[in-house]
């Protein structure tokens, strides 16, 4: 494994096969749980660290693990780190963990942590393996961080309020307030609005990407045309 | 002198789009002056309001994905939608809604998912989900009937009260606005009182006019006339209003039979609300609808159960706009099993088809 990019596992993880944008993958919490920046950085941080530590732990086992029983053995490992990070959660950050309450414990069920274990965990050596993880971890809270920004923004008209839920009490101010008096976009706040943001995140994102397509088959062929002229 | 002559194909020139939308739009004109007429400036105010936004935002959305602007904008589709949905909204709904609404309808509902032809859902009623979801305070604001006893507020007074959102001195919104009769039933019959005892009202029951509210019969009156004139012509499919109106007649005929006191009549089914609107004017876009002949009774019937259980058993006091779109949802299937038999080809050609016991003869 002397060869492995750890650039191409980083720009894969928080790009070019984000868990969200690209697999759809884990979008259950994902839409659920995004009403606010707050409460999606949470959930990003809870499968982030669920997501370093399950494809560690498949990564160090994965010569003794048979292919026939793989996938309860990795459920395990990955049901045994949710809920040590469950427990945590519980004790350090009760406020949080009081908010997001039932998408804590069913980090097990989102799909993008078998998905990695199963695709890279269990096929790689331990360094890379936690990499990955800890790329896709990043690129899923991304998008929850993004999702939650929107929906707060659009559904309550502030951001970053409750930041207290998880930094403290020095954060109780953090909260900035973008219209005084806001009646609220009920909408933004439903489940619809998830989709409807999902969607548009999703869309924004392949317009980039063929945005750089286009100017990089551009430069190709410019580079093309140029070495021949020199030729 | 030289006569015209014309050279084959000799068919007459096909109805276009642009002259589809405006004999619709021409035909929806007589039931938008009774409502001008019944429930004060507030209609037309957000017509033009929501017009001019509409227009706006097909532009933009033409612009940005380089479509030739001309031909579809004057196409009458985006000032369609933006009728449909203001006749859908209170009278006194604030600028911002009827433009939030306008925006959603053009933007998400049509543009993103390809323009006229290709949106699955009709976009005035999307426009309408999305402002009665997100601000039901606001969406109560109807303004009481042309009827004695009740304020009616003056052009500039409702223009006032539409644009700036304060209202004139000497009035409270409690003063100028009322429910609708539909919400009135529904908000009453919740009291256990029995629909005799809510019609004869000495506070309210002006409003119920001698069918199905004051001013909305004639709405409503108004709408069937030109939609069944539509209708003839065979500008709209007539199946489609024909299977709404009779889903809802026989579903609310039979509830009423088992219990007049606390089931509304049939007549009050069919006049009330924005029913003939919806089965001649939203119904019938053909984009959304089902395209086959069963298809369309059956689509048509679908919406008229659905609004009946939604005004009965539901949250809302009307569910139009939830019977529309939960049909369009339903209508590609509706198509795919309705797809008439083509013919010298027998069913069993057809890949989807199971075998039932008719194809045993």
């Amino acid at each position: 494994m002397s060869d492995t990019n750890y650039n191409e596992i980083s720009k894969n993880g928080l790009w070019n096969n984000n868990v969200a944008l690209v697999q759809l993958l884990g979008l259950c919490p994902l839409l659920a749980v995004t009403g606010t920046v707050i409460n999606g950085l949470g959930l990003g941080m809870a499968t982030l660290l669920t997501l370093v530590l399950s494809n560690a732990v498949v990564s160090l086992i994965r010569h003794w693990v048979r292919p026939e029983v793989r996938v309860p053995v990795f459920v395990l490992i990955i049901a045994s780190v949710v809920t040590a990070i469950e427990l945590s959660m519980n004790a350090w950050l009760y406020e949080l963990y009081t908010v997001l309450g039932i998408f804590i414990p069913l980090i097990v069920t989102n799909c993008g942590i078998l998905a990695r274990a199963e695709a890279f965990a269990s096929k790689n050596s331990l360094l890379p393996s936690m990499l990955d993880g800890l790329m896709m971890g990043l690129g899923f809270t991304f998008v929850l961080v993004t999702l939650g920004a929107i929906r707060e923004i659009l559904g309550y008209g502030t951001l970053f309020s409750n930041a207290h839920l998880m930094f403290g009490d020095m954060a109780r101010n953090w909260t900035w307030v973008f219209v005084e008096d806001y009646s609220g976009f009920l909408l933004a706040i439903l489940p619809p609005g998830a989709f409807i943001g999902m969607g548009l995140i999703i869309a924004l994102k392949n317009v980039i990407d063929t945005h750089n397509k286009k100017k990089q088959t551009i430069s190709a062929a410019q580079a093309v045309s140029a070495s021949e002229a020199t030729a | 002198m030289q006569f015209k002559t014309a050279s084959s194909p000799h068919i007459p020139q096909q109805n276009s789009v642009q002259g589809l939308m405006f004999k619709v739009l021409l035909a929806m004109v007589p039931g938008t002056i009774a409502m001008i007429v019944f429930f004060g400036w507030g209609v037309l105010i957000n017509i033009i309001l929501a017009s001019v936004v509409a227009l706006s935002a097909e532009a933009l959305m033409l612009w940005i994905r380089k479509r030739p602007i001309k031909p579809y904008i004057t196409d009458g589709s985006a000032i369609l939608t933006a009728c449909l949905l203001v006749l859908a909204l209170p009278q006194l709904a604030p600028w911002w809604l009827t433009v939030i609404g306008t925006l959603f309808a053009i933007i998400v509902a049509k543009h993103l998912y390809g323009g006229l032809g290709f949106n699955p859902f009709n976009p005035a009623m999307v426009g309408y989900i999305v402002v009665i979801i997100s601000f039901p305070k606001e969406m109560t604001q109807w303004v009481p009937p042309l009827l004695e006893g009740y304020t009616q507020l003056t052009f500039t007074e409702t223009l006032s009260i539409i644009f700036g959102g304060d209202l004139p001195l000497a009035y409270t919104w409690d003063a100028i606005t009322m429910a609708t009769p539909l919400d009135t039933v529904k908000t009453q019959l919740g009291l256990e009182l029995s629909i005799n005892e809510i019609e004869n009202h000495k506070e309210y029951g002006g409003i119920f006019g001698s069918v199905g509210g004051f001013g909305w019969e004639w709405v409503n009156g108004l709408f069937l006339a030109t939609g069944c004139y539509l209708a003839v012509k065979g500008i709209i499919d007539w199946r489609i209003p024909a299977g709404l109106i009779a889903a809802l007649l026989v579903l609310s005929n039979t509830f009423a039979l088992y219990d007049y006191a606390s089931f509304t009549p049939p007549t009050f089914h069919l006049f009330s609300g924005g029913i003939m609107l919806a089965a001649f004017f939203i119904a019938t876009d053909p984009v959304t609808a089902a395209t086959t002949t069963k298809g369309r009774w059956l689509y048509g019937a679908g919406i008229g159960v659905f609004i009946f259980i939604i005004r009965t058993w539901g949250a809302y006091p009307d569910g139009i706009a939830f019977a529309v779109i939960l049909m369009n949802m339903a209508a590609p299937l509706l198509d795919y099993y309705t797809m008439p038999r083509a013919f010298g080809h027998s069913w069993t050609e057809f890949p989807h088809h199971h075998k039932t016991d008719d194809d045993d003869e």
